[in-house]
């Protein structure tokens, strides 16, 4: 007799634990016709527990070593690509073939160490020692924005989704992100890496379900610093625009497009998520010391 | 026991006059709106009156622009774009910013008195620092034009196009520099609206600008109040909104423009906290309040605003501060000796006065020095408040005036949140000398800019611009340029 195989429940990923969704609903995602799995489909609920969470775990994120972020970054790298095969299969369960699949998660692991790579070097390319006209040291650096909340391509289940989770996090951020809808799986799964990989609980957190009835809270929420919509829906975007007013939110919009690009591995995409902070001191002046020492 | 000393400032510290003079500029009777390189009648057919908030008296009338006089606006500068100013080398356009500066050089007394007449500000101010950062703004964008590749690498940059410009009454001149020296430098041309109390430095830079000869088209500048700014944002020709205001109208523009492809900054409203710890320098400390919160009447939107005392050092602090505030001069904003000018409306006067009766009806202590003031023209006493809470909306809200909400504080941690607990992140200052303190300080304090042990201080080289609710953006320094770029 054939063993009866074990079913995974797809459940949510808030600040560093795996709650259903705390509404009991679910949307099957389904691939040729056939459901896969049942998702759970997120509430606003789920997505107000999970800013706090989010926003529990900002200082303690941003205020780590930057060399101690490169790591944990790279430890993510580390514990995806052992766990390649898992998710070869939930792409290819996803309707994507078995090459494609590969590539896909190949290069979401080289994306991680590419990300890595930048945590404890953005800030020297981003940061200016400024030459005022006075006695003053003056200095600028970038600080991260605090809390993210994203809306994850809609086409790029796994490599589109850690590519916008790296450009966020390794600049000392923390996000909440909506998966792709009908690409999922690999999202929630990507969750148990993170759990596995010595990303402080919250730092990133993983709702599944529909943009639509989540945008207004994503946008409008006050707690929420910046706002990354991957897509083109322009009504989608006019009303992320407006709804972000409120707190003045950053709104980054990223099109989406084909993730095996070079273009999405850039220290700009970490700069969208920085602010610039000048410093002014001034300089003693010691009259008749003279020139030059 | 301690001996004290008081200073009897009534009796000594009566400066004679000393008036700056006016006769070596002469100011036109009108203002005709500066469109496609001429000085053109508006459209509108409406003028309005100028005034010297010092004097109530009519300086000049001036141009207000309607929807048709901005749709020639921008039209001039979608010609000018379009033809001359994106097919000029980066080095040639820097040229003509460099003779903007020159020029602004060159005429800067004439321009810090019509500042000062206009605007109420003390002449010590408009001269030694409005005018000459003015310039120093066009000097050092300009030298960026011909370098812009070198400000992001590996990137493949262009210019937005025609840049809306918007500008508040608090540093006219100033502000159209930091507004149109990067936008020129990185290529855009320009339709920049003064403000409506404010205008007749902008009509001076105007003509700097012909002298300059600069190709038409490539700064236009106007006026009207804010219809007029409307008719700029939702003009669709225009790439661009660069706006400095309040954070309620930042907010209506944002409005405006959302689900359209304008690319915007705002430098918005702010609340500023000033932390003043038992081992700071106090006197040097006393001076950095003053000019926190009593620099141009108040009205800067990184003012000084709320002051956060050390417990153990408040006595000290507050009789000095009272002090220092007995010896400000408040009167003639043409008076060289002058620290405090004019409030710079009836309407801003009547803002801040209202602030102080709610401060009063909230319980807090109300400290003003008794000095005179003069009978016409809007004025404000440098005021203070004690005994204030974090919930007081003195403490909350933007007042734009000189006023100073004090509170004390006991610890690092607290003072830290007190700080912080505003929606606003434009500036904060801190008074300390202990260095390992400081940069726990500068790096916990979420504001824009950080001023340690100083206060106040602007920089054309030296990013400015907010966190949060204070707006986004910088302008000033090479992360100045990239609002007026786009990359590919």
């Amino acid at each position: 007799m054939s063993r009866i195989e074990v079913l995974k429940t797809y459940k949510i990923y808030i600040g560093g634990s795996f709650p259903r969704t705390e509404s009991g609903r679910y949307y099957p995602l389904i691939v040729n016709k056939k459901t896969v799995a049942n998702m759970c489909w997120s509430s606003v609920k789920d997505f107000r527990n999970a800013v706090v969470a989010a926003r529990s775990a900002q200082g303690g994120w941003s205020h780590k070593t930057a060399y101690n972020r490169c790591q944990i970054l790279y430890r993510i790298a580390e514990v995806l690509e052992g766990r390649k095969a898992q998710f070869v299969e939930e792409l290819e369960l996803q309707g994507i073939t078995k090459s494609k699949a590969q590539q896909e998660v190949d290069l979401s692991i080289d994306r991680l160490i590419y990300y890595a790579g930048w945590c404890d070097k953005y800030t020297q390319l981003f940061s200016t020692v400024n030459p005022v006209s006075g006695s003053f040291f003056n200095f600028s650096v970038p600080e991260p924005t605090g809390v993210v909340s994203v809306f994850a391509p809609q086409q790029s289940g796994l490599l589109g989704f850690v590519t916008q989770i790296a450009s966020i996090i390794s600049g000392g951020n923390t996000c909440v992100i909506l998966a792709s809808e009908q690409l999922a799986l690999c999202a929630v799964t990507f969750g148990e890496v993170l759990a596995t990989s010595d990303v402080p609980g919250g730092v990133v957190n993983i709702l599944t379900g529909n943009q639509t009835e989540l945008v207004t809270q994503f946008a409008a929420h006050k707690d929420v610093n910046a706002i990354l919509y991957c897509g083109k829906d322009s009504e989608m975007i006019a009303k992320i625009q407006d709804l972000a007013i409120e707190n003045l939110k950053r709104v980054i919009l990223r099109e989406d497009s084909d993730y095996f690009d070079d273009k999405h591995e850039s220290p700009y995409l970490i700069f969208d998520f920085q602010e610039i902070k000048t410093t002014w001191h001034p300089i003693e002046v010691i009259a008749g010391a003279g020139a030059g020492y | 026991m301690k001996k004290t000393h008081t200073i009897d400032f009534s009796s000594d510290w009566n400066l004679a006059p000393a008036p700056e003079n006016t006769t070596h500029f002469k100011l036109k009777e009108s203002y005709d709106l500066f469109i496609n390189g001429k000085f053109v009648a508006p459209k509108s057919g409406k003028y309005f009156d100028t005034i010297n908030p010092a004097t109530e008296k009519v300086l000049a009338k001036v141009a207000e622009a309607n929807e048709a006089d901005i749709d020639s606006a921008v039209k001039a500068a979608r010609k000018a774009y379009d033809t001359t100013w994106s097919k000029l080398s980066g080095k040639e356009r820097g040229k003509y910013i460099y003779r903007i500066a020159r020029i602004i050089q060159e005429r800067a007394r004439e321009f810090a008195v019509v500042e000062t007449l206009n605007g109420g500000k003390a002449i010590r101010e408009s001269r030694d620092v409005d005018i000459p950062l003015a310039a120093a703004h066009f000097f050092y964008y300009a030298g960026w034009a011909d370098k812009l590749e070198y400000a992001f690498p590996n990137r493949k940059l262009k210019a937005l196009g025609v840049a809306g410009q918007i500008i508040p009454w608090n540093f006219p001149l100033l502000m159209a520099a930091w507004k149109i020296a990067p936008a020129l430098a990185a290529g855009n041309t320009v339709v920049i609206k003064s403000s409506e109390t404010t205008p007749l430095t902008l009509y001076l830079l105007a003509e700097v600008i012909q002298e300059a000869g600069l190709p038409a088209g490539v700064v236009n500048i106007v006026s009207g109040a804010g219809l007029t700014g409307s008719h700029i944002v939702n003009h669709p020709d225009v790439n661009k909104i660069a706006f400095t205001g309040s954070t309620a109208v930042g907010k209506i523009i944002m409005k405006a423009i959302a689900g359209t492809s304008k690319k915007s900054t705002m430098e918005l409203g702010g609340k500023a906290a000033n932390i003043i710890f038992e081992d700071a320098a106090l006197d040097q400390a006393v001076e950095g309040i003053v000019n926190g919160i009593f620099f141009n009447q108040g009205h800067v939107c990184c003012a000084g605003s709320r002051l956060y005392v050390q417990e153990s050092v408040f006595d000290v602090v507050v009789q000095k501060l009272k002090d220092r505030m007995n010896s400000l001069n408040v009167g003639d904003p043409l008076d060289k000796n002058t620290d405090i000018g004019a409030i710079n409306s009836k309407k801003q006067l009547e803002t801040i006065n209202k602030y102080i009766e709610i401060g009063k009806q909230e319980g807090a202590e109300m400290y003003q020095p008794t000095c005179d003031l003069p009978s016409k023209g809007f004025w404000c006493r440098p005021t203070l408040f004690t005994k204030v809470s974090q919930s007081n909306r003195i403490s909350q809200e933007e007042i734009f005036g000189p006023v100073l909400a004090i509170q004390t504080f006991r610890t690092v941690d607290e003072v830290i949140e007190k700080a912080n607990n505003t929606p606003y992140g434009l500036s904060a200052g801190v008074w300390t000398d202990k260095g390992s303190k400081i940069f726990n300080m500068t790096s916990q304090l979420r504001a824009g800019v950080v001023w340690a042990n100083t206060f106040n201080k602007f920089d054309p080289a030296s990013p400015f611009g907010g966190y949060k609710e204070s707006g986004f953006g910088r302008e000033g320094g090479l992360h100045g340029l990239e609002p007026y770029l786009k990359f590919e």
